[in-house]
C-alpha cells in the first residue's frame, strides 16, 4: 500500500507533492465532477420510466415496480412488500386500489383477495432500464424525420462550404491577379458581420428565393462563412508553387491542378474544416428557428426546443431524445478529438 | 468531376489561367455576395422604414424614426422611463451579462489553463473534460442543467438532505441571471482554455529556468513573467468572449426563454422577438437594434485583426 502511495504522488522531478500540486488535482477533480455529472445525471435520467421521474428524492439508478403475471388477470400485477398488518414479510400483488385500502392477492394462493392499508405497504422495486422512452420516439414522435432534417443539413452545408470555400482559398493563394487585394478584404468584411445582426433582410431574401420552410434555407446561407476561406488559404499557401508548376508542364488543366493536386494536398485543413463545419451545422438554432417554422422541417435542436416548450412535457421522451441527440457529437469527439483541439485552436472559430 | 472538367477547360481556354481564378472565386463570391453583403444594405433599408410588411417597396420611409425610438428615454438608467423599455432591458441585461460572464469565464480558463500546464498526470483526461461541453449543442446544454435545476430536480434534492432547503431557481429572476451566466461558462470555458493552454506551452521553457536559476518566487515567476508572457494571448481570448458574449442568444433561449419576466432577455433575443416572433412584426426595429449591435461587433473585430495582426509581427 505504501509503494503504491509513493508512486502515485511522486513528480517526474523525483520530489515530494507539494501543497500546490495537492490544490491542483482538487480543483481538477471538482471539474471532472461539474463537468460530467450533470451529462450523466441526464443519461441516467433518460432510463428512468415517468413515474420514476416524479420520485422526490429522485434516486441515482433508475428503479421501476416489479410486476408478475398472476393466475386468473390478464395484465401483469404490481408487486408490493408488507410492512405492517397481519401480512408483514409477505410479497403480495396489488389487484385494485380504492383510497387508502388496497385489494391484494397472494401469487401462490390467487383464489382469496386481502384487504389491506396502503400505509402497510411499500413497492418492490428493481434496477430495470426504461428503454420503451427511446423506443417510443421512433413510434410516437417523428425522430427519424428531424433526425433526417439534421443529417441533410449537415451534410449538404458541410460538403458544399468545402466545395466552394477550397476553391475560393484555391484562387486566393495559388493566383497573382488583380483584385486579390480586396477579395482577401472583401472576406475580412464578412467576418465583422454575422448571420445575428443581419437576420430581417436575410430571411427576406431566403423568402424571395423561394426558400422559406425549406431545408435548403438553412444549407445555403450557413455555407457563406469566412472562417473556411481563411483557414484553407493559409494551408495552401504552404504547398510549393513547383508542384503546380510541374503539372502544368504535364498539361494538366486548372481544374485538374485543382481537383487532383491542391485538394488531396490539403486533405488535413480539409478534414479540420469538415469537423467544424459539421459541428456549426448540427448545432445551429437561431438560423433554422427563424426559417424553419413547420414541424415537418424541424432540426433535432427545434425539435428539442419545442417540446419543452410544450404544457405537458413528457420528461422522460425529452430526455430520451437529448441523449440522442447529443450522441452523434459525442461519438465524433471521441474519435476526434485531436483534430477538433487543433483545428478550434488554430481558426479560433466553433 | 468530368461534369465540370470540361467546361472548366473551355473557361480556361476563354479566359487564360489567371483570370480564371475569378471563375473559382465565383461561388464562393455569389454566397458572400447574397448572404452577406446585400444584407448589410438591406438591414439599413430595414432600419429607415415602417410598417410591418417584409417587402421593400412596400415600406414607407421614416428615417431615422426607429432610431428615435429606441433611443427614447427621459432616463437611461431605468427602462420603464423609455419608450422602447424593453430594448433598454435587454441592453442593461447584456451588458451585466457580458461583464459577469466574461470576467467569470477567463478568469476560470487562466486558472484551468495554469492548472493543465504543470506537470500533472491525466492531463489529456482532464483536458478533454473541459473541453468538451464545447461540442454539446446549445438546447442539449440547457436541457441537461434545466433538469439538473427543475424544482424536484437533484441539486434541490442535496440541498433539502443538507437542511439549506430547495430554491425554484428559474422562477426567480435574480438566479435564473446567475445561473444563466453558469451555463454559459460551463459550456464554453473549454475553448478559451484551449487557446490560454496553447499560448503558456508557447512560452519559452528557458526563461522559467532562468527565473529557478535566480531563485524568484513561484508568484513572482507568474507575475512578471507567465503574466507579461501570456498578455497577447489574453487579449485575443478576452475580445473574441466578447464578441460571443454579446450574441448569447441559443442557450439563454431554450434554459430561461428570456424569463422570469425579462429578467434573461439579451439584445439578440430582443431583435429576434421584434422581428420574428412577436405580431406584428416591427422589422424595422429589429433592424434598428441589429445596426446598433453590428457598430459594437465591428468595432470590437477591428480590435481583434488588430491584436492578431500585432501578435503576428512579434
Amino acid at each position: 500500500m505504501a509503494r503504491v502511495w509513493d508512486f502515485l504522488t511522486a513528480t517526474r522531478g523525483g520530489a515530494r507533492l507539494h501543497w500546490t500540486d495537492w490544490a491542483s488535482y482538487a480543483y481538477l477533480c471538482a471539474g471532472v465532477f461539474l463537468m460530467f455529472f450533470p451529462v450523466l445525471w441526464l443519461i441516467m435520467s433518460s432510463f428512468k420510466t415517468e413515474g420514476d421521474l416524479q420520485r422526490y428524492p429522485p434516486t441515482f439508478l433508475p428503479y421501476q415496480q416489479e410486476t408478475l403475471m398472476v393466475e386468473g388477470f390478464d395484465d401483469p400485477l404490481p408487486l408490493f412488500e408488507m410492512t405492517g398488518g397481519d401480512y408483514e414479510g409477505m410479497i403480495l400483488a396489488q389487484v385494485r386500489r380504492v383510497g387508502l385500502q388496497a385489494q391484494m392477492v397472494d401469487p401462490t394462493n390467487p383464489g382469496e383477495r386481502l384487504r389491506v392499508s396502503i400505509e402497510n405497504y411499500r413497492p418492490v422495486d428493481s434496477v430495470t432500464l426504461a428503454w420503451e422512452n427511446y423506443t417510443g420516439l421512433f413510434d410516437r414522435f417523428n425522430f427519424l424525420l428531424y433526425f433526417w432534417n439534421s443529417t441533410f443539413i449537415t451534410v449538404t452545408a458541410t460538403l458544399i462550404m468545402l466545395l466552394t470555400n477550397s476553391m475560393a482559398a484555391f484562387a486566393l493563394s495559388k493566383y497573382q491577379f488583380r483584385g486579390r487585394t480586396f477579395v482577401l478584404l472583401l472576406v475580412i468584411g464578412t467576418l465583422m458581420i454575422p448571420q445575428t445582426v443581419v437576420l430581417v433582410p436575410l430571411f427576406l431574401i431566403v423568402s424571395e428565393m423561394g426558400m422559406s420552410n425549406s431545408l435548403w434555407g438553412v444549407i445555403i446561407p450557413g455555407a457563406a462563412t469566412p472562417t473556411g476561406v481563411f483557414l484553407l488559404r493559409q494551408y495552401m499557401l504552404t504547398i510549393p508553387d513547383e508542384i503546380l508548376d510541374a503539372a502544368r508542364m504535364d498539361k494538366a488543366s486548372e481544374w485538374k491542378i485543382y481537383w487532383r493536386i491542391m485538394v488531396p494536398l490539403s486533405a488535413p485543413a480539409i478534414a479540420v474544416l469538415a469537423i467544424l463545419a459539421i459541428m456549426w451545422r448540427w448545432n445551429d438554432f437561431l438560423w433554422p428557428l427563424i426559417v424553419l417554422t413547420q414541424s415537418e422541417n424541424f432540426t433535432l435542436q427545434l425539435a428539442l426546443n419545442s417540446f419543452q416548450g410544450e404544457l405537458r412535457t413528457e420528461w422522460s421522451s425529452l430526455l430520451a431524445m437529448t441523449v440522442l441527440t447529443l450522441l452523434p457529437i459525442a461519438l465524433v469527439f471521441t474519435f476526434l478529438q485531436k483534430y477538433i483541439a487543433t483545428g478550434i485552436a488554430s481558426t479560433g472559430g466553433k | 468531376m468530368r461534369i465540370i472538367e470540361i467546361p472548366m477547360l473551355a473557361l480556361q481556354r476563354l479566359f487564360g489561367v489567371h483570370k480564371l481564378a475569378w471563375v473559382f472565386l465565383l461561388p464562393n463570391l455569389l454566397l458572400f455576395a447574397f448572404f452577406a453583403f446585400l444584407p448589410i444594405f438591406l438591414n439599413v433599408f430595414y432600419a429607415t422604414s415602417g410598417g410591418d410588411n417584409i417587402l421593400l417597396d412596400d415600406r414607407p420611409y421614416v428615417g431615422a424614426q426607429n432610431f428615435n425610438n429606441l433611443v427614447d428615454c427621459s432616463n437611461y438608467l431605468d427602462p420603464n422611463t423609455c419608450r422602447e423599455d424593453k430594448f433598454w432591458r435587454a441592453i442593461w441585461n447584456t451588458l451585466w451579462f457580458v461583464t459577469l460572464q466574461v470576467g467569470i469565464m477567463v478568469g476560470f480558463s487562466l486558472l484551468t489553463a495554469i492548472i493543465l500546464n504543470r506537470d500533472i498526470r491525466a492531463r489529456g483526461f482532464f483536458r478533454s473534460v473541459f473541453f468538451f461541453p464545447v461540442l454539446l449543442s446549445p438546447v442539449v446544454v440547457a436541457l441537461i442543467w434545466k433538469w439538473v435545476l427543475q424544482r424536484e430536480g437533484i441539486l434541490n434534492a442535496f440541498l433539502d438532505s443538507t437542511g439549506i432547503g430547495g430554491i425554484n431557481w428559474l422562477v426567480d429572476a435574480e438566479w435564473a441571471f446567475a445561473w444563466t451566466v453558469f451555463l454559459t461558462v460551463w459550456a464554453h470555458m473549454g475553448f478559451y482554455t484551449l487557446i490560454l493552454l496553447a499560448g503558456l506551452q508557447a512560452i519559452p521553457r528557458d526563461v522559467y529556468e532562468a527565473a529557478t536559476m535566480d531563485r524568484a518566487s513561484p508568484w513572482r515567476v507568474f507575475r512578471k513573467i507567465t503574466l507579461p508572457l501570456l498578455a497577447p494571448t489574453m487579449l485575443v481570448v478576452l475580445i473574441l468572449a466578447l464578441i460571443r458574449g454579446v450574441q448569447t442568444f441559443d442557450e439563454v433561449y431554450a434554459f430561461t426563454g428570456g424569463g422570469p419576466g425579462t429578467a434573461t432577455t439579451f439584445i439578440i433575443q430582443y431583435i429576434y422577438e421584434e422581428g420574428f416572433a412577436g405580431a406584428p412584426r416591427v422589422w424595422g426595429m429589429a433592424a434598428a437594434a441589429s445596426i446598433l449591435v453590428a457598430v459594437v461587433l465591428v468595432i470590437l473585430t477591428l480590435i481583434q485583426l488588430w491584436v492578431n495582426r500585432r501578435n503576428v509581427d512579434g
